[in-house]
């Protein structure tokens, strides 16, 4: 988790929002950071909670068809 | 007659031969565990449970019967017509005497052959390695995208979209539609594969068909097929017929599981899981971070303290403290030197007394001036008949030089 690459929030899968949730808690429980840091972290850490609970709160089973042309050999699903 | 009595064989009754009948055959191992082909008729099914029906061929028939226990173990509905292959033990029935197959499996006709070939295909695959267990994947705990690989129309999609939409409405399904059953299925379950490992590729795919024969489930046989699931980027759950059926997919696939349902909660989470996680996790955040702040006050209130004690006041207050004792040492020092000085002031002011020109001139002395009051010291500032002024101490007089200065 290094601070450089932090994506939209918005953008994350619930996996992914859940496993960086674990690593921010698992980083402030380490206790390395210092205080901006852990500040940083916590409020990150706020924020996938939430984006989790929303996704939780939200999902709706999305079904996706691909279209099936196996006759047609050029036909790689998209 | 009677004289051939001795020599003649014991006269039986009927149901003493068919007992002896009936314990011969079931004394020969080679009619207690075999395999009779034959189409079905006379097909009855009795109150008691039991069925009875009558194999044929084209040129003989056998009266057979099935006990109720394995009659519900049947996974298909006989019915006159149908050509099949039964497993038991051949018997007597005493009562008529009549020869019949005790059934205790049976399966459709074709399916001994099917099995065989099953049976070698496996150990092909398997000795290529295509089963190892260490081939498996682990599944993604919490896929994003679902791929399922399936009949669009058949029961086992809508089992696993219910089961999804119950455990885990967060993710997303792709149906890569393909036949699971006849001559073009294999090319289409291998086309329905790759369509799904191309491009947009999901988390895990579910490959999955309801309950069937052996020969509906043979797509799940075919060699291509079991090679497309072995050589699939993605991990495949395979949920293929009841629990009771085990394809060659199954054997190759990541994970097996007995049915659709069972693949579809096998690949996802439980949304009443994530729940419990999500707010654990929450809860773990706040608690760490309020430990964190306690321990930071901490670390600042003790920090705090060393500050105080190494702070410029404490400094300033310390050297203040020296100033004064500075001080009053200068203070000291100025004290004795203002007596030394004193001192010297007396002794000074005695000297300078001694030096005073009027006391000098008390004692009797005289101070001899030129005209232009300059001090006479030498004969030589003198000549004969210069005026010269007299001091001393009371007053002052003219005085003439009356010969020439001598020098001694």
């Amino acid at each position: 988790m290094t601070k450089k690459e932090t994506p939209q929030i918005e953008s994350l899968t619930y996996e992914q929002a859940f496993t960086e949730l674990e690593k921010v808690v698992s980083a402030l429980e380490d206790g390395q950071a210092n205080l901006d840091e852990s500040v940083e972290l916590f409020q990150r850490g706020q924020a996938l909670a939430k984006r989790c609970a929303d996704l939780l709160e939200q999902a709706r089973l999305k079904v996706t068809v691909l279209e099936q042309d196996a006759r047609a050999n050029g036909e790689i699903g998209d | 007659m009677e004289s051939f009595g001795e020599l003649s064989p014991p006269v039986l009754q009927v149901s003493q031969l068919n007992r002896l009948l009936r314990e011969l055959i079931e004394n020969e191992q080679l009619l207690q565990n075999i395999w009779i082909a034959g189409e079905i008729s006379n097909f009855t099914r009795a109150t008691s449970g039991h069925l009875y029906f009558t194999l044929k061929d084209q040129s003989a028939s056998l009266k057979c019967a099935i006990w109720k226990g394995n009659a519900m173990r049947l996974r298909m509905n006989l019915r006159d017509g149908m050509s099949v292959e039964a497993h038991g033990a051949v018997s007597i029935y005493e009562a008529r005497g009549e020869c019949q197959l005790i059934v205790d499996s049976l399966r459709l006709a074709g399916e001994g052959a099917l099995f065989q070939e099953f049976l070698r295909r496996k150990a092909l695959l398997e000795s290529e390695g295509l089963f190892d267990l260490s081939r498996k994947r682990l599944l993604p705990p919490a896929p994003a995208r679902i791929g399922v690989v399936t009949s669009p129309s058949g029961a086992a999609l809508q089992d696993i979209l219910n089961t999804l939409t119950r455990r885990y409405p967060l993710v997303e399904v792709i149906l890569s539609p393909t036949s699971v059953q006849g001559e073009n299925a294999p090319r289409e379950i291998i086309a329905a594969l790759r369509r799904l490992t191309h491009g947009n590729t999901p988390d895990v795919i579910i490959l999955a068909r309801g309950g069937g024969s052996l020969e509906d489930l043979w797509a799940f046989n075919d060699e291509g097929v079991v090679r497309a699931v072995s050589d699939s980027p993605v991990p495949i759950v395979t949920g293929i017929g009841h629990e009771t059926d085990f394809t060659l997919c199954d054997f190759t696939a990541d994970l097996r599981a007995p049915t659709p349902t069972a693949a579809a909660e096998l690949v996802s989470p439980d949304i009443a899981d994530l729940r419990i996680q999500l707010t654990s996790q929450a809860e773990s955040l706040s608690l760490i971070m309020d430990a964190f702040l306690e321990r930071q006050e901490e670390l600042l209130s003790s920090h705090f303290s060393l500050l105080m004690r190494e702070s410029p006041r404490a400094r300033i207050e310390n050297d203040s403290q020296r100033l004064d004792e500075l001080i009053s040492r200068w203070q000291a020092a100025c004290r004795h030197t203002d007596q030394i000085r004193t001192a010297e002031f007396h002794n000074l002011s005695g000297r300078l007394g001694s030096l005073n020109p009027a006391s000098v001139l008390k004692r009797g002395y005289a101070v001899i001036r030129a005209e232009d009051g300059s001090s006479i010291r030498s004969t030589r500032q003198v000549a004969k008949g210069q005026q010269l002024e007299i001091e001393v101490t009371d007053g002052t007089f003219g005085a003439q030089v009356n010969a020439t200065p001598l020098n001694h």
